[in-house]
């Protein structure tokens, strides 16, 4: 690893001349040991959830800094403080050591903070150069100087290693390219600091590749990046420097002697995993679901095919884009499948929307439980009652006292903490959330449960808490198949799991042998298993 | 509740400012004629509340009441008779609503401008099919007339019957929306769409009967206001009558977002609207005025409504804080 990233420092010496001479300037920078930005003490407060407790980290002149923690630690929520989004309820930056106060997107750019967003902020309807100078262009009388602005985009974007025209519309570059894009943008306002979080998530292995080149690069120039990932193999790749949140709190900093992958996951996790979950095979039944040369819409060129046992717990491995959630939409209905068979206890269903599949004893718990699972300005109660008012109904007219029972027993046996089932959804915290969504589908009584990143963004007790109830609901025969990015959670929790790469399923791996590698090498695709 | 406490204070503001300026104003005459038109207009704003709880809108009401006025007009003229051709255009109207409703959920075409062009098109064919002309039908139809003339006597007041229909079809709105689970899927679709398909609920089909029900109080209203006229000039009847019921639904508390409203609220903004009309009226304000100080003091009440609002949040944050 080490030999091909400085392979890459020569290869990018070679596009870009001015980084030797500025090299110079690095060491002398870092011959200064005063940090550029010091966070003391930064907490945040959202209602239910303390997103931050007293989180302090330097950042030093041309470093790159790895932020890294489990979902909700508050690597995100940090970066949108510093990036002016979001505030801090109390706590101290400084920059420079001088103490400043970022209250606006605005402030963070004059400051030199720009943050690389997950999901791109471009206006893809407008060329690169457009996007470059958004609300900065250079003009005269009102009339923008197109020619000013081709010229210097020109420069920014030889930087970042891309070589298009600057009138061509974003809307035609890869998400690679448009990151590039928003890279440029933010060295033309001069950026000293770049935040990137989870740049890679949605790359090719060719764009990452020149992502790290551009990096290496920044760095060279003096350019500070903190650099967030779930990846450990891209930190240990470039990271000078680690420092590691655990729900909420510092865990722990590593020097770059000690950034390796045992003592990341020792400090991010701050437990071993199967001292949280112990596996304990579980008598399975008959065999529940059968799905027959499945192709999604979004990858038509592949066949799935599989079974599920009831009282099987399955999880779905594979990395972002691989198809994952897309099977799951399929089966529920929501994106029905091209073609294909579902046989639900060996009768074949068709499922063309989520009716029918709810009508099979099929329930989802989406991903993005915002937008798909919740209507967050209702209350718990009409949310638990969403489902199952249509069977609960009495010629048409609502149930309330089933309704009433549901939401009672939900907030009962899954323990969500709200001060009455009244209160409305979206003042609960994510884990909460997470518990109503699940509230709705188990009072329809499931025969397979999917569930897509049930602890996305969620703290670590709720985690617990949905690892305990699907056990508890495999046990009674229900089966289960989720999607999860955790790799903790694909090692320990499934019976089987199910490695998808790129739309294909790659391999099947029993619990017994599931092991990292073997998981990572079905899901980056570099094996098939026979 | 609360939202239409702000809404019913604008009302009474307005009545207590009419009462002591005129004496006209709370004679029986005029309460009886006032109650009458809250009538005919909340029939519309109801229907048109439905929609906007799904998150639509529906521009074609006015062109849907001149189109079936003008059509019951034409065959009651032409002899036949009224237990036919009342049927046929309330059927008619549940037809508009469907089209409505399935170009908006299988087309996926945005609410505006379907009912946008419906507004255009049936006006259109109104017009054509009167040539354009002013239709009588004379005063022979008692019975039906009833609908729009009738009332019912109380004591030395009497009831007007189209604020009976009002009632009649509020409570149903009312109940719909609160009762069945057709109202709760209406609000929850109104709020979040997909959440709503992924809990199960046939969306498009919710959303189709809130176009039709809309529709057919449209086309119910239209019936109801051309017996009232007894002659219907195809080109003007109805015209912006859409509007006034928007701003009703949305005095009332509909948020054009959807997922919000009530139906009391609704019937409180038609009646600010209504008495708004009948004080320029009877206090010999100037005619022309009439859209003036219906917009003027619609937007006061709005602006009002939301500094209080304001209030309100900052209050509470600073109780919290």
């Amino acid at each position: 690893m080490i030999d091909r990233g400085t392979g890459q420092i020569a290869a990018c010496a070679l596009f870009l001349p001015h980084i030797t001479r500025d090299i110079g300037v690095m060491t002398e920078l870092e011959s200064e040991s005063r940090p550029l930005l010091q966070v003391t003490q930064i907490q945040k407060q959202f209602p239910g959830v303390k997103a931050l407790d007293c989180v302090s980290l330097d950042l030093f002149p041309g470093e790159v800094l790895a932020v890294i923690g489990e979902n909700g630690a508050g690597k995100s929520t940090l970066m949108k403080i510093l990036a002016g989004i979001q505030r801090p309820c109390t706590g101290e930056i400084r920059l420079d050591g001088e103490a400043v106060s970022i209250n606006s997107i605005q402030d963070a750019s004059a400051l030199g903070i720009s943050l690389i967003h997950q999901e791109l902020n471009l206006a893809d309807n407008l060329d690169i150069g457009s996007n470059i100078f958004l609300g900065r262009e250079p003009h005269r009388w009102g009339v923008v100087n197109r020619r000013a602005i081709d010229e210097a985009s020109v420069e920014y974007l030889k930087q970042v290693g891309l070589d298009y025209s600057p009138r061509k519309l974003v809307r035609e570059l890869s998400v690679g390219q448009q990151q590039m894009v928003e890279i440029a943008k933010a060295l033309s306002v001069n950026s000293r600091i770049l935040i990137m979080d989870e740049p890679t998530s949605s790359l090719s292995q060719r764009e990452t590749d020149n992502l790290y080149t551009v990096i290496h690069a920044l760095r060279a120039k003096g350019v500070s990046i903190i650099y967030i990932s779930h990846r450990l193999g891209e930190v240990i790749e470039l990271a000078d420097r680690v420092v590691v949140l655990r729900d909420g709190q510092n865990a722990g900093n590593l020097e770059k002697s000690e950034i390796n992958h045992c003592n990341m996951v020792k400090l991010m996790v701050g437990r071993d995993f199967s001292s949280v979950r112990t596996y304990t095979p579980r008598p399975l039944g008959d065999e529940i679901l059968r799905v027959t040369n499945l192709v999604t819409a979004a990858h038509p060129k592949h066949q799935v095919s599989f079974s599920v046992r009831a009282g099987e717990i399955i999880g779905i491995g594979g990395l972002v884009g691989a198809g994952r959630t897309e099977l799951l939409q399929a089966l529920f209905g929501v994106v029905p499948a091209l073609s294909g068979a579902i046989a639900v206890a060996a009768e074949t269903t068709a499922i063309s929307c989520p009716i029918e599949a709810i009508q099979a004893g099929i329930a989802l718990v989406p991903e993005d439980r915002k937008q798909h699972g919740l209507i967050l300005e209702m209350a718990v109660r009409e949310n638990c009652g969403l489902a199952s008012a249509k069977r609960d109904q009495r010629n048409g007219m609502l149930n309330r006292s089933a309704e009433c029972a549901i939401s009672q027993e939900m907030v009962d046996t899954l323990h969500i903490k709200t001060p009455s089932d009244q209160q409305l959804v979206q003042l609960l915290s994510g884990g909460n959330q997470q518990k109503v969504v699940l509230g709705k589908w188990l009072a329809m009584k499931p025969r397979i449960l999917l569930l897509d990143e049930p602890t996305r963004g969620i703290d670590i007790g709720a985690k617990r808490e949905i690892y305990q109830l699907m056990e508890k609901l495999a046990e009674s025969g229900v089966a289960i198949i989720f999607v999860s990015s955790e790799m903790e959670e694909i090692l320990h929790l499934p019976d089987r799991a199910l490695i998808f790469h790129d739309g294909a399923l790659t391999g099947e791996l029993a619990h017994d042998a599931l092991t990292e590698e073997a998981v990572m090498h079905l899901a980056t695709g570099s094996v098939v298993a026979a | 509740m609360k939202k239409t406490l702000g809404i019913l204070g604008l009302l009474v503001a307005v009545c207590v400012f009419t009462a002591l300026n005129s004496d006209n104003f709370l004679s029986t005459y005029n309460m009886q004629n006032t109650f009458r038109w809250i009538g005919l207009f909340g029939v519309i704003g109801v229907g048109v509340a439905m929609v906007i709880i799904t998150g639509g809108i529906d521009l074609s009401i006015g062109s849907a009441i001149g189109l079936t006025g003008s059509l019951l007009a034409l065959f009651l003229a032409k002899g036949y008779s009224p237990w036919v051709v009342v049927p046929a255009l309330l059927l008619g109207s549940v037809f508009i609503g469907l089209f409505h409703g399935l170009l908006i959920t299988k087309m996926r075409l945005q609410p505006f401008v379907v009912t946008l062009c419906s507004l255009l098109f049936l006006r259109g064919i109104g017009r054509y099919a009167t040539a354009d002309q002013s239709v009588g039908f004379g005063s022979g139809y008692d019975v039906l007339g009833i609908l729009a003339k009738g009332s019912i006597p109380l004591g030395s007041f009497s009831l007007p019957v189209p604020f009976i229909s009002l009632i009649v079809v509020a409570l149903l709105a009312g109940f719909i929306l609160k009762f069945t689970i057709y109202g709760r899927y209406l609000f929850a679709l109104g709020r979040n769409e997909e959440a709503a398909r992924y809990s199960g609920i046939n969306t498009d089909r919710v959303t189709i009967g809130a176009y039709v029900f809309c529709s057919l109080c449209a086309g119910f209203s239209g019936i109801v206001f051309s017996l009232d006229l007894n002659t219907v000039q195809p080109a003007g009847m109805g015209e912006f009558y859409e509007l006034y019921a928007i701003a009703a639904a949305v005095l009332g508390g509909c948020s054009l977002r959807g997922g919000e409203g009530s139906i009391l609220g609704v019937l409180i903004g038609t009646a600010v609207i209504v008495v708004l009309k009948n004080a320029i009226n009877i206090l010999g304000l100037p005619s022309q005025l009439e859209f003036a100080i219906i917009g003027a003091v619609l937007l006061a009440g709005v602006i009002v409504d939301e500094l209080v609002k304001r209030m309100v949040a900052r209050k509470r944050a600073e109780v919290a804080g």
